[in-house]
C-alpha cells in the first residue's frame, strides 16, 4: 500500500469528511502511512544532496528507484539541519518531479508571438553565433588614449547564485576570456 | 536586525532557539512584528531605513556607559585590537560639524566616455580621511577588504572614485613600479610610515575622540525621534546588549537583505561592526556579525564572482579607471604592503596561471595585458539602462528573473530592445514570456511583433540531476551528489556554459586577429576521463573544482594545500586563493565530506564540508585570546597560545608560531609589520576599524541619511540622504520629493518561508502554492481605519513608478510611528508573485527604483515611499 499524505487527504476529501476517509482506509491509519513511507524507501538508492534554496546548506537524502527520484528528506548527519528541512526544503521533491516542468528547447523568433520548439544542438550553435557576432561588433581594444581594454559592455550575463561554484567558474572564466565583463548576479540585489 | 531570520531561515533558526532554551536572550529589531519578533525576548520596533539611528544610539550609550568605561576587558580591546589610538590627518571634518557632509565632497566627474552610466549623484575626494602622514593617493589604497559589506560581500573603493586622479595615464610624476618577479621591492615600495597613536585616547584628532564626538548627539531621545522606538525600549535593548558582552558573555548581530537593500547598507552594516569592536564581539563564539544570504551558494558566487567588479578571491577587477596598465601597475595599485594582502601578488599571479597555463609568462606579464577592463559600473542596475539605451544587444540570464526584479517595467522594457535573449532556467518564467504575457502586453500596450528580440529557454536540471559545490552562508562548501539523470533536454548548467566554450573555441580557432588570441589561449578543457561521461558532453566538476584548489605549474598532479604555498613567479597555478585547500590532494575533495563530530564532543564540526577560508569556522579568531594568548574565559574558550603554537578547537587565523609577545617590524611588510596581538590580520594595522580611514566612498563612519525616499526632513542633519548615492535619471524611473503628499506611506518588501525570490523556484510548486496562494499588503488598523480598508478589501498601492494590486491584510504587525512629531504609516508587502506559475499576482518590484547605494550599487528595496488606498 503506498499511499501519502496528500492522497490521504484527497480520500478523506471525496468521503465527505475526515470519519468517512478515516473509515475507507481502515482503523490503523497511522501506522499503516508510517509503513507506507517506509516502503517508498525501502528498496531506494540514497543520495547525498544539499537544499537548493536559501543559504543554510541543510543537508539532504535523494532516493531513487531504477534511477528515479522517489523521495527527498533531511540528512540526520548534518550538523546544521539535524534532518530537518523547512517547507521549501521538504517540497525540493516537487522541484523535480512535476507536471509543470519544461524538458524542451523553446525558441522565439524576433517579432513572432509564439514559441517555437527547437533542438538543442542547433540552438547551442545558434546561441555561439551571435556571441561571436555581438562581441565582434562591439569589442573595444583600447580608448582614445591608449588604455587598453580588451573588452565589450554589449553583453550582459545575469545570474548565477543559485548555482554552483563550479559553475560560477567555468562561466566568469569564459566571459572573462572573451571580454565580457558584464556579469552580475543575485548578489548585486 | 535587518532580518526576519525564523521566517527566511527557518532551520537555522533552531539554533538562535536552542540558545534561548539555555538562557540566551533574543532581541528582534525590525519594522513589523514577525514570526522573529513573535519568537524573540524583547521585539524593538523601529521605521525602515532609521538603523543607522538606532545602532548609533547603542554605540553613544556604550561609550557613555560606567561598565564600559571601567573593565579591563573593553579597555583592552580599545587600546589593543582597535584602530581608536591612532590619530587621523587634520585636514578631516566630521559629517557632525559640516551638517551631514564629510570633509571631501566633489561633483562627480569621474568615469569615461565610453560608459556614462556610474549613477554617482556626488562623490568624496577621501584624501583628508586617512591617518595622519599616511595619506599617498586621491582616495587611498585599493586593497580587498574581507569583511562582508552587504550581499555582494567586500567591495573595493568603486572604479570611478577619484578617478582621473588615479589612472596616472601620462602623469610623469607617477613612476613605473618596480618590476617583478619577485614582487618583493614592489610591495616594499608601497610600504607607508606606520599611524600616529595616542595610547591616552586623548588626542582629539584620535579615531576614539572622533568617534565620541560623532555619536554624541545619538540620544535614547534622538532614537526615539528619528527611529519611532521609545526611548524606554531603546534602553532595555542597549542594556541587555552590553550586559550580555565581556569576557564571559558574547553576542551576536544577525543581518540579512534588510540591511543591504539600502543606498547606505554598507555603513549600517560598518555601524554593527563599530558597535561589536566596541563590545569585544569580534572573532569569538557566539560573536560576530552574521550575513544571511538569500541563496543556496550566494557566497559562492561571490567568492568566485560572476560579479563585475571582483575577480576570484575578492582581488579588485582590472579597470581602465585605474592605473591598472600593466601586471606591476596593477599589482602597485591593489596591494598593500601590510597585513596579509600584502600577498596580492602571489594571489594574482597564481590567477593568471589558471587562465592561461604556459601562454602566461614572466615576460608577458602573466597574460595580464589579454585580460579585459572594466569601464565602469556594469552592475545590475546600471546595465538594464544601458539595455534600454540599445547599448546592451545580448543577455545570457542564467537563473534569473529580472522581468519580476528592479523597476521592473523598465526592466521589462529595456529586454524588449535586446537583440538576444538566452534563458537557462528550471521553469518558463516571467523573463522568458515578457513579450508574450507581461501586463503591459496583456493590456495591448506593447505588442508582440514590436519586440524585435531572439528569445531562447534552455530548461535546466535540477540540483539532484547535477554534482558540484554550493558554498553556503557560513562560508562552507558543501558538495551535492548526483542522484539522477536530467529529463528530456534538460541539461545542468555546467553542460551549458562548457558546451558554449567549446562552440565559441571552434568558432574562434582559425583566427588571426590580435584581440582573439587571449581567447584561444585561454584553457578550457575539463573533459571527464571516463568516455561515458565525456559521451554526454559535460565537464568533470572535480576537475574544475581542482583548478579553483590550485597544482603546482610543473606538476598538476601536486595539489596546494593552502594559500601559504602560493608563489608570484608563476611556479603555482590557482584560480582562487581563498579557496585553496578544499581539494589538498587529487583523491581528497574536502567539501564532500559527510562526518559530524561524535556526539556529546561538538566542537567546530571540522570534518564537516569545508569552509574557507582554510577551512577556518571564526575568522580573526586570535582575538578569542587575550594579549598574551590565553583564552577571554574558560566559557568563551576558541583559540589560545600554547607557549609553542596557536591551537584550538578551531583553525587558528594568525601566523601558527608568531607569539603574542612578538613585536611589530617597522620596517617589516605582511604579518611582520603586526605585533603578535594584532588579531585582524587583513587590515593594513591588523587592527579593527572603529573609522574607515580607505575603502568607503561615502564616508568613515556611519551617519543617519534618510532613505532615497522619504516622508520624512532628517532630524539630524540637513542633509537629507546621501549626498553621493547613486541614481540613475532615466525614464520611468522619477522619485518622490522628501514628504510628498500623494506618496505618503513608507513601504518595505519581504520573503516568505514558503516562496522563494519571484517565485520561479515554488510557485510552479503545488505543495507550496497551496500554503501561500496569494499577493497581500499588511497594513495596520489605523492605516485602514484612515483609508477605509477592511480586511480582505483588494487595495492599490502606487509608487512613482507604478501601481500593483493586492489583497489587504489588516493586522496589528504593522503600526504607524510618530517621527519628529509626525504620524507616518508604514506597509509590508512580499514580492513573490508574477504572470507565470501555478499561482499569479502583481510584481511588486515594479513600485521599486533604480536607486544605490554607491559602494556595492545594491537598490533600496526595504525603504521607499508609496499610496495605498481602496482599489
Amino acid at each position: 500500500m503506498t499511499v501519502s499524505r496528500r492522497d490521504f487527504l484527497k480520500i478523506s476529501g471525496a468521503s465527505g469528511g475526515a470519519l468517512g476517509g478515516l473509515s475507507a482506509l481502515g482503523a490503523t491509519l497511522a501506522p499503516a502511512l508510517a509503513r507506507a513511507q517506509e516502503l517508498r524507501i525501502k528498496e531506494a538508492k540514497t543520495t547525498p544532496s544539499v537544499c537548493p534554496y536559501c543559504s543554510v546548506g541543510c543537508a539532504t537524502l535523494v532516493h531513487t528507484v531504477e534511477g528515479k527520484i522517489v523521495n527527498i528528506e533531511g540528512d540526520p548527519r548534518s550538523p546544521h539541519n539535524e534532518g530537518t528541512l523547512c517547507p521549501k526544503g521538504a517540497a525540493t521533491y516537487q522541484l523535480h518531479v512535476n507536471p509543470n516542468r519544461p524538458t524542451q528547447v523553446l525558441h522565439r523568433a524576433p517579432g513572432a508571438t509564439d514559441w517555437e520548439v527547437w533542438d538543442l544542438d542547433r540552438a547551442m550553435s545558434r546561441v555561439a553565433e551571435l556571441v561571436k557576432k555581438t562581441r565582434d561588433e562591439t569589442f573595444i581594444e583600447r580608448l582614445p588614449d591608449g588604455t587598453p581594454v580588451n573588452a565589450t559592455t554589449a553583453i550582459f550575463s545575469l545570474g548565477g547564485a543559485t548555482l554552483d561554484n563550479e559553475w560560477n567558474h567555468i562561466h566568469q572564466k569564459l566571459l572573462r576570456g572573451l571580454g565580457i565583463v558584464a556579469i552580475e548576479n543575485q548578489a548585486r540585489i | 536586525m535587518g532580518s526576519n531570520m525564523a521566517e527566511n531561515h527557518p532551520v537555522a533558526f533552531r539554533w538562535p532557539m536552542k540558545a534561548k532554551m539555555n538562557g540566551a536572550k533574543i532581541i528582534h529589531v525590525d519594522p513589523r512584528f514577525t514570526r522573529t519578533s513573535a519568537m524573540a525576548d524583547i521585539h524593538a520596533h523601529i521605521r525602515a531605513g532609521s538603523d543607522i539611528a538606532f545602532l548609533g544610539g547603542l554605540v553613544n550609550f556604550v561609550l557613555d556607559h560606567p561598565r564600559w568605561n571601567s573593565e579591563p576587558f573593553f579597555r583592552t580591546w580599545l587600546l589593543e585590537y582597535s584602530n581608536a589610538p591612532f590619530i587621523v590627518s587634520s585636514d578631516f571634518q566630521d559629517a557632525e560639524d559640516r551638517d551631514g557632509v564629510f570633509s571631501g565632497l566633489l561633483e562627480y566627474k569621474g568615469g569615461v566616455t565610453e560608459w556614462p552610466l556610474n549613477g554617482f549623484v556626488g562623490s568624496y575626494d577621501g584624501k583628508s580621511w586617512q591617518y595622519a602622514g599616511t595619506a599617498t593617493g586621491a582616495t587611498g589604497e585599493p586593497a580587498a577588504q574581507t569583511a562582508k559589506s552587504g550581499e555582494t560581500g567586500p567591495s573595493n573603493r568603486p572604479h570611478d572614485a577619484g578617478a582621473a586622479a588615479d589612472r596616472g595615464t601620462g602623469d610623469p610624476r607617477r613612476a613605473a613600479p618596480p618590476p617583478g618577479p619577485p614582487f618583493d621591492a614592489l610591495v616594499r615600495s608601497l610600504k607607508k610610515p606606520p599611524p600616529r597613536r595616542d595610547p591616552t585616547l586623548q588626542d582629539p584628532r584620535c579615531v576614539f575622540q572622533i568617534v565620541k564626538r560623532h555619536f554624541a548627539r545619538y540620544t535614547p531621545e534622538m532614537v526615539e525621534r528619528v527611529t519611532g522606538c521609545p526611548k524606554d525600549l531603546f534602553l532595555k535593548v542597549a542594556e541587555t546588549l552590553l550586559e550580555n558582552s565581556g569576557p564571559d558573555r558574547t553576542s551576536a548581530f544577525v543581518y540579512a537583505v534588510a540591511w543591504t537593500q539600502h543606498t547606505n547598507g554598507p555603513q549600517i552594516i560598518g555601524c554593527a561592526a563599530l558597535l561589536q569592536i566596541l563590545l569585544g564581539n569580534m572573532g569569538r563564539p557566539g560573536a560576530g556579525i552574521m550575513a544571511l544570504r538569500g541563496h543556496a551558494s550566494i557566497q559562492g558566487s561571490t567568492d568566485i564572482p560572476t560579479l563585475y567588479h571582483s575577480i576570484h578571491g575578492y582581488l579588485g577587477h582590472p579597470s581602465v579607471l585605474k592605473r591598472h596598465r600593466t601586471l606591476a601597475e596593477y599589482l602597485a595599485s591593489e596591494t598593500v604592503a601590510t597585513g596579509y594582502y600584502a600577498n596580492t601578488p602571489k594571489f594574482m599571479v597564481s590567477y593568471l596561471k589558471s587562465m592561461w597555463g604556459d601562454a602566461a609568462t614572466k615576460d608577458n606579464g602573466f597574460g595580464y595585458g589579454w585580460h579585459p577592463r572594466i569601464l565602469g559600473d556594469h552592475s545590475h542596475l546600471p546595465m538594464f539602462v544601458a539595455m534600454d539605451e540599445r547599448r546592451v544587444k545580448g543577455m545570457l540570464l542564467i537563473g534569473q528573473n529580472p522581468a519580476t526584479s528592479i523597476n521592473a517595467r523598465l526592466e521589462r522594457r529595456a529586454m524588449g530592445k535586446l537583440e538576444w535573449l538566452v534563458v537557462k532556467d528550471n521553469w518558463v518564467h516571467e523573463s522568458a514570456t515578457f513579450w508574450k504575457n507581461a501586463p503591459e502586453v496583456k493590456s495591448g500596450a506593447v505588442r508582440p511583433q514590436d519586440i524585435k528580440t531572439e528569445v531562447f529557454f534552455f530548461p535546466s536540471a535540477q540540483v539532484a540531476e547535477e554534482e558540484g559545490s554550493f558554498t553556503n552562508t557560513q562560508r562552507m562548501l558543501q558538495w551535492h551528489f548526483k542522484a539522477a539523470e536530467p529529463p528530456g533536454d534538460c541539461r545542468g548548467d555546467l553542460w551549458f556554459t562548457y558546451q558554449l566554450g567549446k562552440r565559441l573555441k571552434a568558432l574562434y580557432a582559425s583566427s588571426t586577429a590580435a584581440r582573439d588570441e587571449g581567447f584561444q589561449k585561454l584553457l578550457f578543457d575539463y573533459a571527464p576521463a571516463a568516455e561515458s561521461e565525456r559521451a554526454k558532453g559535460g565537464p568533470d566538476p572535480h576537475r574544475i573544482l581542482k583548478e579553483i584548489n590550485g597544482f603546482l605549474t610543473a606538476d598538476p598532479g601536486q595539489h596546494l594545500k593552502g594559500f601559504g604555498e602560493l608563489k608570484d613567479d608563476g611556479s603555482t597555478t590557482c584560480a582562487s586563493w581563498i579557496y585553496c585547500g578544499v581539494f589538498p590532494a587529487p583523491d581528497q575533495n574536502l567539501a564532500a565530506r559527510k562526518q559530524p563530530d561524535p556526539p556529546g564532543q561538538e566542537g567546530g564540526q571540522l570534518q564537516w564540508g569545508w569552509a574557507w577560508p582554510a577551512n577556518r569556522r571564526i575568522m580573526y579568531n586570535r582575538a578569542s585570546a587575550d594579549l598574551q594568548g590565553r583564552p577571554w574565559s574558560e566559557r568563551k574558550k576558541w583559540v589560545w597560545w600554547d607557549g609553542s603554537t596557536w591551537t584550538g578547537k578551531d583553525t587558528p587565523d594568525f601566523a601558527i608560531t608568531r607569539s603574542p609577545s612578538a613585536k611589530a617590524d617597522p620596517n617589516g611588510i605582511g604579518m611582520d609589520a603586526l605585533s603578535g596581538t594584532e588579531p585582524f590580520i587583513m587590515k593594513t594595522d591588523g587592527r579593527g576599524w572603529l573609522f574607515v580611514p580607505t575603502g568607503l566612498v561615502d564616508g568613515p563612519l556611519p551617519t543617519h541619511y534618510e532613505p532615497a525616499e522619504s516622508p520624512v526632513k532628517n532630524p539630524l542633519y540637513k542633509q537629507q540622504s546621501s549626498p553621493v548615492l547613486k541614481y540613475w535619471k532615466h525614464e520611468g524611473n522619477s522619485l518622490a520629493g522628501t514628504g510628498d503628499p500623494a506618496f505618503p506611506h513608507v513601504i518595505t518588501t519581504y520573503r516568505l518561508t514558503e516562496h522563494y525570490l519571484a517565485g520561479a523556484m515554488s510557485r510552479w510548486n503545488p505543495w507550496l502554492t497551496e500554503l501561500q496562494p496569494e499577493l497581500f499588503v499588511e497594513i495596520s488598523p489605523e492605516l485602514a481605519a484612515a483609508q477605509g480598508i477592511r480586511n480582505l478589501d483588494f487595495v492599490r498601492i502606487t509608487s512613482p513608478r507604478a501601481s500593483v494590486r493586492a489583497k489587504a491584510l489588516v493586522t496589528r504587525r504593522l503600526r504607524p510611528f510618530v517621527i519628529d512629531g509626525k504620524t507616518v504609516h508604514q506597509v509590508g508587502m512580499p514580492w513573490h508573485w508574477g504572470y507565470e506559475g501555478v499561482v499569479t499576482g502583481d510584481v511588486v518590484n515594479e513600485l521599486t527604483a533604480l536607486v544605490a547605494d554607491p559602494n556595492v550599487s545594491i537598490h533600496e528595496g526595504k525603504s521607499f515611499v508609496c499610496r495605498v488606498e481602496k482599489a
